[in-house]
């Protein structure tokens, strides 16, 4: 059955935002630089229901980083406002569980350790932390791995830990900044079916910041297209794909044609930071053209 | 290079080490013997092991080894006490460590030795000279890479600790001291290399205490066999001391 690629304009999250768990409002974020005053991000709304899997995407320096830094309380000094469930965020939040995009499990302890991490921050008794962990570690499909340290894990593998330790801290909200791009595709492709399966199964919020249109058709409700700098929202397409996805709906006609529809709007946007990154090899400095 | 060829560089590399000692050995004896190297400045390497069961009968080496070995394990507890304290502090002051850094930088690299008439003056001539001589040595090292270590802890896990609300305490204890261990053991081992030549430098200048002292006594009588089997004594200490912490090191970071 042929799915048509539908797209929301932007209006559309405000008829989320009843029932929305995490509400961006107009975010403005400004950096002092040498060369003057750079917008980051750029009156930025949109809003997340629960258990919705959103996506967004960008060039490489549309403030996605910067956005995931504010939603996750890690960055202040903006204007506008975050809200989890109503209460508005001021700084990291107990809500909102962080995946970097960094290789970010704790050498010096075990798998069991680094998923028990959260566990141990609340004080629960460490003989059911242990159980909590290893609940967690099979959820990612690590099971026989407990007592290894992260050195004898794979990449792909010590992503799975640092998705287990924010799992097991059980947030209302999953935040991931491009958790697999330092990991090669097929690696890629089936941590992304693990991520979707884990969203399926606890009906996990996530908010996914990415710049592989792949990844964020394949997992994702909705996908939130971002300017090059100053990052704003250029558009929020709805992912009309049957549900439970795997990595299989890749080769589908209609993930195609999700996929062709985003990469032209992404298409102009890299396109002018290309062409900012070469300007400035020239002009290091100096004025812009 | 697969597993297999990985254990066997494991199992070779010991004895290749030994067999390194052993040609060395042999080489200068052949060298002193065949009258290429003076004998009375290097004894042959056979004179000086058959020298060591005298060392140890006549001049109670076993004592000096351990009065030598009881400063070092003393000044290594004060360094690593007071070092590792002396970094997260500067780690933690940024207005300290900007003030104190480079002078701290300096003094790693003065030859502290020298001021032993002052040590002798403040603690008279007893262990603290020497236990101090080696601490104050050896505390730069320890604080630079303390400090190193905790500076250079990556951002990343800094920011997992902050998205899981970490208080600053927690924050230290656990993510910025265990990620900074790898590098504080570094600081450790330099210091405590520091302290032993200090300490066994110092025994010897003023002739009290150890190894230093005996090392003093023996090459004032002219007994060049008996020198060398006691600095054979000092290398032991070394020897014990890294081992020592190696295991400490292993039992702390089984990781590694």
């Amino acid at each position: 059955m042929p799915i048509s690629p539908s797209t929301a304009d932007r209006a559309a999250p405000s008829r989320r935002t009843a029932d929305a768990i995490l509400t961006v409002g107009n975010i403005d974020m400004r950096f002092e630089t040498p060369d003057g005053t750079l917008v980051a991000v750029d009156d930025v709304s949109f809003t997340v229901a629960p258990g919705e899997f959103l996506s967004v995407i960008g060039p490489s320096g549309c403030g996605k980083s910067t956005l995931f830094n504010v939603i996750g309380g890690l960055l202040g000094g903006y204007q506008g406002r975050v809200t989890v469930a109503g209460e508005t965020i001021t700084g990291p939040h107990a809500s909102i569980g962080m995946v970097f995009q960094e290789e970010s499990t704790f050498p010096w302890r075990t798998v069991t350790d680094n998923v028990a991490f959260p566990l141990e921050l609340i004080g629960m008794p460490k003989q059911k932390r242990i159980e909590r962990a290893r609940h967690f570690i099979r959820l990612v499909g690590l099971d026989g791995f407990e007592n290894r340290y992260p050195g004898e894990l794979s990449g792909g593998m010590r992503q799975r830990v640092s998705l287990a330790r924010t799992l097991a801290s059980e947030p209302k909200i999953l935040l991931m900044d491009e958790p697999f791009a330092a990991l090669d595709e097929q690696t890629r492709l089936l941590l992304g079916d693990k991520v979707l399966q884990i969203q399926q199964d606890l009906k996990q919020t996530t908010l996914l910041i990415t710049h592989n249109i792949t990844e964020a058709v394949q997992m994702s409700d909705r996908i939130l297209v971002m300017t090059y700098r100053p990052g704003k929202v250029k558009r929020i397409v709805d992912i009309d794909l049957p549900r439970p996805r795997t990595s299989e709906i890749v080769g589908s006609e209609a993930f195609g044609r999700y996929v062709a529809q985003i990469w032209a709007d992404l298409r102009e946007e890299a396109s002018r930071g290309m062409q900012d990154d070469e300007s400035r090899a020239l002009h290091p400095g100096g004025a812009r053209p | 290079m697969n597993t297999l060829a990985i254990a066997r560089i494991h199992r070779a590399a010991p004895l290749i080490g030994l067999l390194v000692v052993v040609v060395f050995i042999v080489l200068i004896e052949f060298l002193i013997r065949i009258g290429i190297v003076n004998r009375f400045i290097v004894p042959p390497p056979s004179e000086i092991i058959g020298s060591f069961k005298r060392v140890i009968v006549e001049e109670d080496i076993i004592h000096r080894f351990f009065v030598t070995a009881t400063e070092c394990l003393t000044a290594g507890v004060m360094l690593t006490v007071f070092g590792v304290a002396g970094g997260v502090l500067l780690h933690r002051f940024k207005l300290l460590q900007q003030a104190t850094e480079t002078w701290i930088a300096a003094m790693a690299s003065a030859p502290t030795v020298l001021m032993y008439p002052l040590f002798l003056v403040i603690f008279g001539r007893s262990a603290w000279t020497m236990i101090m001589m080696g601490f104050v040595a050896a505390l730069p090292p320890v604080i630079l890479k303390t400090l190193e270590g905790l500076s250079s802890t990556r951002r990343v896990l800094i920011d997992v600790g902050r998205s899981f609300n970490l208080t600053p305490t927690q924050q230290f204890w656990k993510i910025l001291f265990p990620a900074a261990m790898p590098t504080i053991f570094v600081g450790i081992r330099l210091g405590l290399i520091f302290a032993l030549i200090n300490i066994v430098g110092v025994e010897f200048l003023i002739n009290f205490g150890g190894l230093g002292a005996l090392i003093n006594d023996l090459a004032e009588r002219y007994d060049l066999a008996g020198t060398y089997a006691s600095i054979c004594f000092v290398i032991l200490v070394s020897v014990l001391f890294f081992m020592g912490l190696e295991k400490v090191e292993r039992w702390l970071r089984p990781f590694e």
